[in-house]
């Protein structure tokens, strides 16, 4: 489909120019990692066994602020109104959108990973875990978020209530992907069964996301 | 082709913007809403391109593609351009005609046309309301759509803008397209007017 | 040549261009010399040869805060004298700093490996210089994401110098922060008093890098300048009306 590979095009472009911030995501969730040892103590011990958790929480919270503007920025200058008229269907758009954003920002974030594993003295096992489930992980935030994304444009709110509503959304991503980073370092547990789930949420959120912002925002434009 | 609408009733925001509303146009034919702020002309357009749910009523297009909805088949130009500003003047035109489909024109063939021909490679920031329009005009031409739904066209276009628009508009409707603009200024072509407000 | 003078860009760039290469040829013989005396001087006789990392970290440490105080500068340069080349200035030094503190967070965290058995340690000092490489970033995103240049200098210029003001305040409460969770356990990196075969080698690199930074600040200010007048001849052939 060109029309969508287009779509995927420009905003990833969009997203690496002047302006788009995307990089600003990952400086988020370094400045987020970085602080976190300040309110529990410079105790190594401590923050290696925290690391996965303040992680994942990094992350969690830097693809939702980064989600904000996923529509928005669509509809404010208008070409929300043509995406929704053109003859690609609208779940696939925004299944594109979703994708390219992931690309730009979701990926990044991941790239980054490694980079504060050090600061947290995570070895490299715990490194590739955390690594590997924000790999899987992410995506499902992405576009469990995007529903949030899509509500805000027709509620013409963005931000805070954003937040408030794709965060609850996101608890069995964040229990499952904690949970197999920690499996994977210290066990008991087998790190494929919450892998396994959540790459099951991942898939599910795949299908379940276009589909519930695609008909938020075919109801609620105006 | 064949463009109606029947008894259309539009509710937004829990008002009545108006009910009851009919109107028809054909190949070839320019249908002028006209009417003052408020009576609906946009909220009409917007039904049209599928953008709001009417409350009541039809719109029908005879004589289309029977497999695409009118939407598909609709060309928008709204208030806003649809533009962004980090992408190049081509950029922003390739990625429409990439997703709308169906090219009919060349790229630079579009932008000279409208006059944007010495700005392809420019970011569309520095571009001024005007030269915005154009850009937005060069959409239509770029990809084909019977359907044009236009919601004030020709307003920051300069005089040469709107002579420019008028010859666009003259040739679309040449190839029996058809055209329905909201409109507080003459378009400067002869059309059919379906006046909005007061009569509801 | 005074601030008079430099404030013309025409005049700022043509100066430039002559001054350059013989501060390229500067920085190449500091730093040369500085690696050969560094290569050559002694083995520290706790730390061994890892010692000599030090000779890089601690122009790249002093080099990181320094490049703060030029851009402050610079931002009262925007702010109150509305210097026309401040702005250029404090944007081309961003990322320079950037990368000298980044050069100083890698050093330190190689020092610190046999050291430390970790790359990283919640050490006041590194501690400090990461938040200042966090600032840094932060600025740069400023910098990034408002495509108008004027508009951004003004918001830059307000946030370095609050930085300016609010370092000193981060650096205390780090210290402070430390302490209470680490009394005196991390090793402090350098004595007191240094030998003269260190203090030399360490003196022509500082000089080696400060020029290295002077010599790039001025090339990215001429690239700025540059940059700046491609936009706005780019707006102007935007604005022409097509024949």
């Amino acid at each position: 489909m060109t029309a969508l590979a287009a779509l995927i095009r420009r905003d990833i472009r969009i997203a690496v120019r002047v302006g788009g911030g995307a990089l600003i995501g990952v400086l988020f969730f370094l400045t987020v990692t970085v602080l976190m040892p300040f309110a529990i103590g410079p105790d190594l011990a401590l923050l290696t066994r925290l690391g996965p958790a303040i992680l994942w929480f990094g992350a969690l919270l830097a693809s939702l602020l980064t989600l904000d503007r996923l529509f928005t920025a669509d509809h404010e200058d208008g070409s929300l109104d043509l995406i929704v008229m053109g003859r690609a269907p609208l779940e696939l758009a925004c299944a594109a959108k979703a994708l390219a954003h992931w690309l730009a920002a979701g990926l990044p974030l991941i790239v980054a990973t490694p980079v504060l594993g050090l600061l947290l003295n995570l070895d490299a096992t715990a490194t590739a875990a955390v690594a590997l489930t924000l790999l899987v992980g992410t995506p499902a935030l992405t576009f469990t978020g995007m529903i949030g994304a899509a509500l805000a444009v027709t509620l013409h709110r963005g931000g805070l209530l954003l937040a408030v509503l794709v965060l609850p959304l996101s608890i069995p991503v964040l229990i499952f992907g904690v949970a197999a980073s920690q499996a994977a370092i210290t066990g008991p547990l087998s790190f494929g069964t919450p892998f396994s789930i959540l790459c099951a949420l991942s898939l599910v959120s795949l299908v379940v996301g276009p589909f519930a912002a695609a008909a938020s925002l075919r109801h609620g434009l105006d | 082709m064949r463009l109606s609408g029947r008894q259309i009733d539009c509710i937004r925001g829990g008002r009545g913007v108006f009910s009851g509303l009919d109107f028809e146009t054909s190949s070839g034919e320019v249908l002028a809403v006209v009417g003052p702020n408020g009576s609906g002309k946009t909220s009409l357009l917007r039904l049209i391109a599928g953008l709001l749910v009417p409350a009541g009523g039809s719109i029908d297009l005879e004589g289309g593609e029977a497999e695409l909805t009118l939407p598909e088949q609709s060309h928008y130009l709204g208030h806003r351009d649809a533009l962004k500003p980090a992408l190049s003047v081509h950029e922003n035109l390739a990625f429409w005609r990439d997703f709308l489909g169906g090219k009919i024109g060349e790229l630079s063939q579009c932008l000279s046309a409208v006059g944007l021909g010495h700005a392809t490679h420019l970011p569309a920031a520095y571009l001024s309301a005007g030269q915005r329009r154009r850009l937005s005009i060069a959409r239509l031409l770029v990809v084909r759509r019977p359907v044009w739904l236009l919601d004030e066209p020709t307003s920051a276009l300069d005089t040469a803008g709107q002579d420019l628009f008028v010859g666009v508009m003259r040739e679309h409707l040449a190839s029996g397209g058809i055209i329905i603009a909201a409109t507080h200024t003459p378009l400067g072509i002869g059309a059919r007017e379906l006046r909005m407000g007061g009569a509801t | 040549m005074t601030l008079i003078d430099l404030a013309n860009p025409t005049k700022f760039l043509s100066l430039t261009a002559r001054v350059l290469p013989w501060l390229t040829g500067a920085t190449a013989i500091f730093l040369l010399v500085g690696f050969y005396q560094a290569a050559m001087a002694p083995d520290d006789y706790q730390q061994g040869a890892t010692a000599k990392i030090m000779f890089v970290h601690v122009p790249n440490a002093w080099l990181a805060m320094f490049v703060w105080g030029v851009m402050s500068v610079a931002a009262l340069g925007t702010l109150v004298w509305r210097h026309p080349l401040a702005d250029v200035a404090a944007k081309a030094a961003t990322p320079i700093g950037a990368a000298f503190t980044f050069l100083a967070l890698v050093t330190g965290s190689l020092w610190g490996r046999p050291m430390w058995g970790t790359y990283w340690e919640w050490d006041a000092r590194m501690t400090s210089v990461l938040i200042l490489f966090l600032m840094y970033l932060g600025l740069m995103a400023l910098w990034r994401a408002v495509d108008d240049p004027s508009r951004a200098a003004r918001a830059a210029a307000v946030l370095t110098l609050v930085g300016a003001l609010n370092l000193p305040i981060i650096k205390f409460s780090v210290d402070w922060w430390n302490t209470l969770h680490q009394p005196a356990a991390v090793l402090r990196m350098g004595g007191t008093s240094l030998d003269k075969a260190f203090l030399i080698p360490l003196l022509v690199m500082a000089v080696g890098f400060s020029l290295l930074f002077v010599t790039l600040h001025l090339a990215a200010m001429r690239n700025e300048i540059l940059r700046r007048r491609v936009r706005s001849l780019q707006m102007m052939q935007a604005s022409q009306q097509a024949a």
